[in-house]
């Protein structure tokens, strides 16, 4: 393995990166969208929300991504491997989020909303000043680690011909015959990415935990 | 399109092998990942450092690297080793192996939260630390972490559709063979979809019954 193959995997992780951020700060506005739409019982629109993240809970990210890769061309949506692999993390990312949004939504306390209520605050004051400030608080260990199931589960993009860690490192094994170093290397990568995340999901429960235990 | 669902009916045979084998790949999967997690598990809680720690450095890694990327190392990377599995032992391996670590994972965390009266009790009657895990804090343990069990399940059915990629013939695996054959994405791939779907409910229903079991005995 050469130098230049290293920096073909390290570009790969270039684009793992980039894809997981656009797909983390994509989900994260619409699983919430998605949670207030189920929070605030909308009439037929909560049921479909509903429906929605069940399947999309229960779908593998390779067959939505061969889905919408294959499938919105036919009926006349051209889309590229790029925005496939995009709109695929988003779809899968945003129905776990609103899954941890809405169960911080359900734990809100109700008085503190009906105290808002009584001092006349707007419902849209009421949730940016009151209810948005916590929930997000409550939310941040579980949504960050949907963030660290996000990064393992982009190898998948692959797939459709996504150049990323994964693929470099698989292409690289593959002309020189020596799959193990270039995995290796890919291992390097990913861990230290995802053991990030993990570490700042354990410390903010630690430091949620310590400032319950002082309140 | 009503026609390319035809077309997928047609072919249910291929989809229905598929859907099997992702059935079975993850029933087997799931079985061994959670025995071998429940005998990984007493090392998490090792009082001895030593073990714990190597223990929790297994357990943490496996948790760091993804999914896809395991299962090319078992099936491209360790022939160079001179262990060569087929694909179908290499997904079994790596769906097993990857499991383990967060099976175990589970169970430590359901064992932390655990009272620690019960556990006192029994060391205090003298059982041994093989019945005392067996008897004593295994029970209790498998009803409070079923739904997270569950849900790591669901995991693992999922997972096995990467598992495509190393051309074993599961449900995804079968989806796009009907998709190249016959062009017919949309209609191939939702069906599969909705079998995915199936799958994931009736483990939901399973874990929401184990959970009536647990408050019945609470």
């Amino acid at each position: 393995m050469s130098g230049g193959d290293i920096a073909a995997i390290l570009q790969g992780a270039v684009v793992t990166v980039t894809l997981s951020l656009i797909g983390i700060l994509i989900g994260l506005p619409i699983g919430l969208g998605l949670a207030l739409l189920r929070w605030a019982n909308v009439p037929v629109i909560a049921r479909v929300v509903t429906l929605y993240v069940s399947i999309s809970r229960a779908t593998p990210l390779v067959t939505l991504l061969l889905l919408l890769f294959f499938a919105l061309p036919n009926i006349g949506v051209p889309i590229g491997p790029i925005s496939a692999a995009i709109l695929a993390l988003v779809m899968n990312t945003s129905a776990f989020n609103c899954e941890v949004w809405r169960a911080s939504l359900e734990a809100f306390p109700k008085d503190q909303y009906e105290a808002a209520q009584a001092v006349g605050m707007r419902a849209s004051q009421r949730f940016r000043r009151i209810v948005l400030p916590q929930i997000i608080r409550a939310s941040l260990p579980g949504l960050v680690n949907e963030m660290s199931l996000l990064i393992k589960v982009t190898p998948v993009l692959a797939v459709v011909g996504v150049v990323d860690i994964t693929r470099a490192a698989v292409r690289i094994g593959a002309e020189t015959y020596e799959p193990l170093p270039p995995f290796l290397v890919a291992i390097a990568l990913y861990a230290p990415i995802v053991y990030a995340l993990v570490s700042l999901q354990r410390w903010i429960e630690r430091r949620q935990a310590a400032a319950e235990v002082a309140a | 399109m009503i026609h390319d669902f035809g077309i997928v009916w047609s072919e249910r045979s291929l989809l229905l092998g598929g859907l099997a084998n992702t059935a079975i790949l993850s029933a087997l999967a799931a079985v061994a990942a959670l025995a071998l997690g429940i005998a990984l598990a007493p090392a998490l809680m090792s009082r001895q450092r030593v073990i714990a720690g190597t223990a929790q450095t297994l357990v943490d890694g496996m948790r760091c690297i993804p999914f896809l990327l395991f299962a090319y190392i078992i099936y491209y990377g360790l022939p160079s080793l001179g262990l060569r599995f087929d694909n179908w032992s290499s997904g079994l391996v790596a769906l097993i192996v990857y499991n383990t670590a967060y099976m175990a994972e589970i169970l430590r965390g359901a064992w932390k939260a655990q009272p620690r009266e019960p556990i006192e009790a029994g060391i205090a009657f003298g059982f041994s630390d093989v019945r005392l895990f067996r008897r004593i804090i295994l029970p209790p343990l498998l009803l409070s972490a079923g739904p997270v069990i569950g849900n790591q399940m669901i995991q693992i059915i999922k997972d096995s559709a990467f598992l495509t990629i190393i051309a074993l013939p599961e449900l995804t695996h079968a989806a796009s063979s009907i998709q190249s054959r016959h062009y017919v994405p949309f209609a191939a791939f939702i069906t599969a979809v909705f079998l995915y779907w199936g799958l994931c409910l009736i483990i939901e229903a399973g874990v929401g019954s184990i959970g009536r079991l647990a408050d019945a005995r609470r």
